[in-house]
């Protein structure tokens, strides 16, 4: 494979592109503040700052400091991002341009009801999309992500048990869970009993059975599951759980897999969050907003957060409801990141019933047909057969066997070759795993691209595996030490000012 | 200057591929000798000390003569200071212990060795828990938790330990009678547990890689079952590192490591009780038995804590069993197994039953024979 790619490196000297702060010089401007300023609003002596140190620099010199740095990473809008469970798929531009409009972006959530009906409405409609989308009876905007969302359903699980009486203590999780639903379960106070997948990939009936009880609150699923495999007896373990007396999880980060094709409600789930930064394609934010919208079925409607969007027929006007007394409360300030809401909607409305499907159908073919050209790439194996869904997890572990070279050299060679690494070492329990999500986005060019790429890496470990150790080598950043990175990180510029003792 | 003491075992593995499981004792390595064996080690402690070679000018070397670690260090590249002389082609478990021995004397930073469990077990019985070890694979029988996870990674673990520094854990050493495992019986025993350098990735099992933070783990399933924990009930702890960290919980910092302990009202009873002393002390009062399986066998029941024996385990009752390991050894364990020596006892204990992996969480894992 033709290797030219190699990422930009802004230096000055032997130092990458350095921090805005450091950028600085005293008195540049960017922007001219107006010469008489407002009444000074009363504020508190004791809250006000001399100084705010803020960086001083000029526009162009912002804008090319960060146009530097979007060059020193990856992202959709530049390269394949292959990124297992998280739906990297590539975003439109046309969500982002609509809710830049002014009447989307610029108002404000206190503004009173009869001024913002157009945003209510959207988030009105919002809702019933997704109900339809998930069958599901309401659903609940506010969650900001997706474990924001598992939690707001671990709350929902509480309140619907104390609602009956019942105070059970267990929620069940297959080993093969994304690593926030054992998080979600044990912050909303719940033991969390894991449950092994069996040969199949899939969840263990039999060990399902030993692990409900009288105690089972609720079992959480992601399906399709991470191994990207359809849980194909989803009505089986649903009558388990509801026979026990507990309520059915839906993790929908896996949901490209399916849309469209079947839903969560129909599958016996109670609770189903959606993850709007994967399936509805709004970006994801580095972090920043996302939006983990949770749908439930009719019984728990009355313990969803206020307040709730309605529409009032008579008068034609929608309002928020905050009339609710067995709501389990307010999760978030006011109504979620109406921006990604926004972007979603445009999403949903632009594709209609007929194109998620086809996304859902282009994402499931797009990951078999990596899935079959990588058959005979030697050095990865799938450890369980048949067709995968919308992802699937290699394991690396006879290139590691063969050559020393892990599953994590492999993800780090690969972004020599210009493109994003697949989560690797996730799901647990295979060995060495890389686990690959196309999505829907990406053409039959770029999937044969990336199998070449995987072809050639299996062939350096082969003959220069002290290569694929050091990799990765093009970027603008070499081989980072990920334990000093999680131990020692310096996440603002005053942790960096006293770690440097400046 | 980091000292790194290397011991080769040059008969290591010698049985395996004739089908002896093992080379422990003269006889049998005369007879690998006749059904064809070839040495392994040499090819594996290189295979290991290449990827020393980046870090050559930081580290000497102290090893033993010709094959115990010389001759392969020489090819290498390295110099290294030879500190027990062998006699080459009859080299025995006692030139190992020797060596350690001396190598603890001076002082070495690790000691790496090439083997199997019975050269980790000589090793261990000299230096005990004041040098850390560690293994790279050339035995039969690997089920000590001192090895890395092939030869290769022993060597990136012994330079990341010596120039960069990594943490260290306690690894069970295992002895496994080499008689019996032969007639395809396994019997082993827990040893002790040695010092090894942590390293989540090569010193584990792969599949828990991302998330293996053992000690911390241990910290957390002991503060749950401390949690847990009734006045006025007896707690029967079985041997290991998991079940003396719920001691550690309560304050106690003598209790037994290989032996089993009891604790009542946060206190330690009785130290190192044999099955007698146990039923007499739970004779009027309720009981929960607290066990950890071990690494690789899952044994639970009948491997290293026989004081809990079957009339125990009777008398305490099923529902009163806990189970705790952590996600890491849970790894490197396919399924629970029990030998009580009651087949009656070991087959009510067969099925799922939870296993306290977390605070506040267990998983489900199967219980065979």
């Amino acid at each position: 494979m033709n290797m030219s790619y190699h990422q930009a490196r802004w230096a000055r000297g032997d130092r990458l592109e350095p921090l805005v702060f450091e950028l600085s010089s005293k008195d540049r401007k960017g922007i001219r503040l107006p010469q008489k300023l407002p009444a000074r609003p009363e504020i508190p002596d004791e809250l006000i700052r001399d100084s705010l140190e803020l960086p001083e620099l000029s526009e162009p010199e912002v804008v090319r400091h960060y146009t530097r740095l979007s060059q020193m990473n990856y992202g959709v809008d530049l390269v394949f991002y292959p990124i297992g469970s998280c739906t990297m798929k590539y975003n439109p531009k046309i969500c982002d341009e609509l809710a830049a409009l002014e009447e989307a972006a610029f108002i404000h959530p206190d503004q009173d009801e009869d001024t913002v009906q157009g945003a209510l409405e959207l988030m009105y409609r919002l809702e019933h999309f997704l109900s339809e989308i998930g069958g599901v009876s309401r659903v609940c905007l506010h969650p900001s992500a997706g474990a924001h969302g598992e939690l707001l359903g671990m709350l929902l699980t509480r309140a619907y048990h104390s609602s009956r009486g019942e105070d059970r203590s267990d929620v069940i999780i297959p080993d093969s869970a994304h690593g926030t639903n054992f998080a979600s379960g044990a912050m909303a106070g719940f033991h969390v009993v894991i449950i092994p997948s069996n040969n199949r990939g899939r969840v263990d009936l039999e060990a399902l059975k030993a692990a409900v009880s009288d105690r089972t609150a609720a079992l959480m699923l992601t399906n399709p599951n991470t191994l990207g495999l359809f849980e194909d007896e989803i009505l089986e373990i649903a009558e388990v759980v509801h026979e026990a007396g507990g309520l059915l999880y839906y993790d929908g980060a896996n949901m490209n897999g399916v849309l469209g094709k079947v839903r969560p409600g129909d599958m016996g789930f109670d609770i189903v969050h959606f993850n709007l930064h994967k399936t509805f394609s709004t970006p994801h934010g580095g972090g920043g907003p996302g939006a983990g919208p949770v749908g439930v079925v009719q019984k728990l409607e009355k313990f969803l957060p206020v307040p709730t969007v309605e529409y009032d027929r008579k008068r034609r006007r929608y309002y928020l409801d905050y009339d609710r007394p067995e709501s389990v409360g307010k999760i978030r300030s006011f109504y979620g990141n109406f921006g990604v809401l926004v972007k979603a909607y445009v999403y949903i409305m632009m594709m209609g019933p007929a194109g998620l499907r086809e996304v859902g159908e282009t994402a499931v073919l797009n990951a078999n047909y990596v899935m079959r050209k990588m058959a005979d790439v030697r050095g990865f194996e799938v450890k369980f057969n048949g067709p995968c869904k919308h992802e699937v997890v290699f394991s690396a572990e006879p290139l590691k066997r063969e050559t020393g070279v892990t599953a994590r050299d492999v993800a780090k060679r690969l972004l020599d070759y210009g493109m994003h690494a697949p989560t690797y070492y996730f799901p647990p329990i295979v060995p060495e795993a890389l686990m690959v999500e196309p999505t829907e986005t990406e053409t039959k060019e770029e999937l044969d691209r990336f199998v070449l790429a995987m072809r050639a890496i299996a062939e350096e470990a082969r003959s220069d595996p002290e290569k694929l150790r050091r990799a990765p080598t093009r970027t603008a950043i070499e081989r980072l030490d990920e334990v000093k990175a999680s131990r020692e990180p310096i996440l603002s510029w005053r942790m960096y000012k006293n770690r440097a003792k400046l | 200057m980091k000292k790194l003491g290397l011991i080769v075992n040059p008969i290591a593995g010698m049985g395996g591929r004739v089908g002896l499981k093992g080379t422990d004792g003269r006889d049998v390595l005369r007879r690998a000798i006749m059904l064809g064996a070839r040495p392994v080690a040499p090819d594996r402690a290189t295979a290991a000390l290449k990827n020393l070679a980046q870090v050559k000018n930081l580290v000497l070397i102290v090893t033993c003569s010709h094959e115990m670690g010389e001759d392969e260090a020489r090819m290498c590249g390295f110099d290294p200071q030879v500190i027990h002389h062998v006699r080459s082609g009859e080299t025995t478990a006692a030139d190992t212990k020797e060596a350690a021995y001396k190598m603890k004397r001076d002082g070495v930073d690790l000691i790496l060795f090439v083997g199997g469990d019975g050269t980790a077990r000589d090793i261990y019985e000299v230096v005990g828990g004041d040098v850390p070890i560690l293994g790279a694979p050339a035995g039969v029988k690997v089920y000590s938790a001192t090895f890395a996870n092939t030869p290769e990674l022993a060597g990136i673990v012994a330079a990341r330990f010596l120039t960069e520094g990594l943490p260290v854990r306690e690894a069970e050493v295992m002895d496994i009678d080499e008689e019996a495992f032969r007639k395809n019986r396994l019997m082993s025993e827990l040893k002790g547990y040695a010092k090894v350098p942590y390293e989540p990735v090569m010193m584990q099992a792969a599949k828990e890689s991302s998330t293996g933070f053992d000690l911390a783990d241990q910290k957390a399933i002991a503060r749950w079952m401390v949690d847990l924990m009734e006045r006025g009930r007896m707690y029967i702890l079985g041997p290991g590192t998991t079940t003396r960290a719920v001691a550690e919980e309560l304050g106690i910092y003598n209790s037994s490591l290989l032996g089993v302990d009891l604790i009542m009202g946060h206190k330690l009873v009785a130290r190192d009780v044999n099955e007698c002393q146990i039923l007499k002390k739970i004779e009027n009062i309720p009981a929960t038995i607290i066990v950890s399986p071990i690494g690789k066998q899952g044994f639970i029941f009948g491997r290293g804590n026989q004081q809990i024996s079957a009339r125990v385990i009777r008398k305490v009752g099923k529902k009163n069993i806990m189970v705790v390991a952590t996600p890491h050894k849970l790894s490197t364990i396919s399924t629970l197994r029990v030998d009580t020596g009651d087949p009656e006892l070991d087959d009510e204990l067969q099925g799922y039953i939870p296993v306290v992996v977390g605070y506040l969480q267990t998983k489900m894992v199967k219980v065979t024979k």
